[in-house]
């Protein structure tokens, strides 16, 4: 780690993270007042006594999935619409000038997708409490889920501005990809209780271990075994970092 | 050691040629020109030298450092003003020469150097705005800034002057020359050639990715054989120019006439004698001596052709 530009990186992250809350009322309070409103309607139109797992009410069994959703699309949109936005500006050039490593840019960048992660999940959940107040049970599952979760999406999102050309490209990746993968993976409903293809469906999506992972850290049932989605989160979160970091190193649409 | 070394530097993208093997050492604090048309291949060479493109063959090195294999150290000595306004919306001019400057390791240190260059480049009104509200003459300033927040050794402003106001230039020109007095190498392109004669002691012309001259400045001007001559001829002077003489003439204009002399073949002397023995009278003269201008339009017609 010698060589490693540590004030280059801090500088980076630092500007990515005051970039999101110089404009903090799209990037935290909207998705906060988007999962209120889900909660608002959910808990009026089903009933409450409805359980989606054994011993959990449906709000207590909605909250975490809502949480971890807004965490998964928050981390995706900060990485993706700064980096894109920052080629189609022209800026991420003095970035690119920097000695700054294809390894610092993605991890300031995925760094920063974290903490928007958190502030957002943190932001819903405190929020939550006007409906239903639900502790984690195992914070620090929690936790290490949502920083996992928010590496993979900040990657993703990291891969998605590289290989973009237009803002529809990327609006194609967060409503064709995320959007669905995150809706399909038992948010709202429990995947136990599907039809057995789509419950096959859902084993293959990465983003069914986030949720029920991160659902058992807070009412401490789940479908899968918690180790099990953790295992998965830090792969998942692995391979989306290093495709992002294999986009950069290979300079597409950056350095030519 | 030469402040930029390029040896047999060469870009293809695809099957097109954008830099052909060109080589080049640019001394420690010179002012340098790199002149040449759209599309000769500028912008490749100092994208390669700054990390931006990644050379298909060849070397490049800045302060000594290789620009792949050194690349930390030979961005540290490399300052870029580009020539798009590019800008990040987000931040004030402050701001973003802070963030710069974090960039490149220089933080707390780095913060008197930006309060000296917010004011040598007259951005003191202007250093809390966001950079979104600034005219397109302040954008360039804060470029400018931008590219020396780190101070680096070399200094390549890639047509800094497009687009800018007569002050602003006169005022960048001046800040420049300070700090080539100081030690910086500056590496200019630009379209305006008459910048580039005032500035640089030397220059290099590329014309379609190849190196078309690289000399001194005086001496580039030297090796262009042609002047021009501007003649007022008295009434009835005209038709009585030699024949000699008569096909030296690339413009007539009313009773004035342009002769084209090559300043070893058809000197002064010997042609105001032929124009006293053939009786031709003229009320004025005028010579043009060659300029930057006419070296450059006969490198990049010569290699073109």
């Amino acid at each position: 780690m010698n060589d490693f530009n540590l004030p280059g990186f801090y500088t980076l992250f630092a500007r990515e993270v005051w970039r999101f809350l110089k404009v903090s009322i799209q990037t935290i309070l909207t998705p906060v007042v988007t999962v209120m409103l889900y909660l608002l309607i959910f808990s009026s139109v089903i009933a409450n006594s409805r359980q989606m797992l054994p011993g959990v009410d449906f709000l207590n069994f909605l909250v975490p999935g809502l949480i971890i959703m807004a965490i998964l699309q928050n981390a995706f949109a900060n990485s993706s619409s700064s980096l894109f936005q920052s080629r189609l500006n022209g800026n991420v050039t003095f970035v690119l000038l920097a000695p700054i490593s294809d390894f610092e840019f993605c991890l300031a960048f995925v760094g920063a997708s974290v903490v928007r992660g958190l502030c957002v999940g943190c932001g819903v959940w405190l929020a939550a409490g006007c409906f239903v107040w639900v502790p984690p049970v195992r914070p620090l599952l929690a936790l290490a889920l949502a920083v996992t979760a928010s590496i993979a999406l900040g990657s993703l999102g990291l891969v998605s501005a590289i290989i973009a050309d237009k803002w529809d490209h990327i609006a194609a990746f967060q409503n064709f990809v995320i959007v669905p993968f995150s809706f399909l993976s038992g948010v709202f409903f429990a995947v136990s209780k599907l039809p057995l293809f789509w419950r096959r469906v859902s084993l293959g999506n990465p983003f069914y271990y986030l949720v029920d992972g991160f659902r058992a850290a807070f009412v401490g049932v789940s479908e899968m075994p918690p180790g099990l989605s953790l295992a998965v989160a830090v792969v998942f979160s692995l391979l989306s970092f290093a495709w992002a970091l294999r986009l950069l190193h290979k300079g597409s649409n950056l350095r030519a | 050691m030469a402040a930029v070394k390029v040896e047999n530097l060469g870009k293809d993208y695809g099957s097109l040629r954008a830099l052909g093997g060109v080589s080049l050492e640019i001394g420690e604090g010179e002012f340098f020109a790199l002149l040449g048309p759209n599309g000769a291949g500028k912008s490749t060479l100092i994208n390669i030298l700054a990390g931006l493109v990644r050379p298909s063959r060849g070397r490049a090195a800045v302060a000594g450092f290789d620009v792949r294999r050194q690349w930390r150290k030979a961005r540290r000595s490399l300052g870029v003003v580009p020539q798009e306004l590019a800008y990040d919306p987000f931040f004030t001019v402050r701001e973003l020469l802070t963030l710069q400057a974090g960039y490149f390791g220089c933080g707390r240190p780095a913060k008197k150097w930006i309060d000296e260059l917010i004011g040598r480049l007259g951005l003191e009104e202007k250093a809390d705005t966001l950079m979104n509200h600034l005219s397109g003459g302040m954008k360039r300033r804060v470029l400018v800034a931008q590219a020396l927040v780190h101070r680096p050794a070399v200094v390549i402003l890639d047509e800094p002057t497009a687009g800018v106001d007569v002050a602003l230039r006169s005022r960048l020109w001046v800040f420049m020359r300070e700090l080539n007095r100081a030690g910086h190498t500056i590496i200019l392109t630009t379209h305006y050639l008459e910048e580039a004669e005032n500035m640089c002691r030397r220059v290099a012309v590329l014309n379609r990715g190849r190196l078309a001259a690289l000399a001194p400045l005086d001496e580039l001007l030297r090796r262009y054989s042609w002047r021009m001559l501007h003649l007022k001829l008295r009434s009835g002077s005209c038709g009585r120019l030699p024949p000699g003489l008569a096909e030296l003439v690339v413009k007539t204009s009313g009773p004035e006439i342009v002769l084209r002399l090559h300043r070893d073949r058809d000197p002064l002397g010997g042609v105001f004698e032929e124009l006293e023995a053939a009786g031709v009278r003229f009320s004025d003269l005028r010579i043009h001596e060659p300029g930057l201008t006419e070296v450059y339009h006969e490198l990049t017609a010569e290699a073109g052709s």
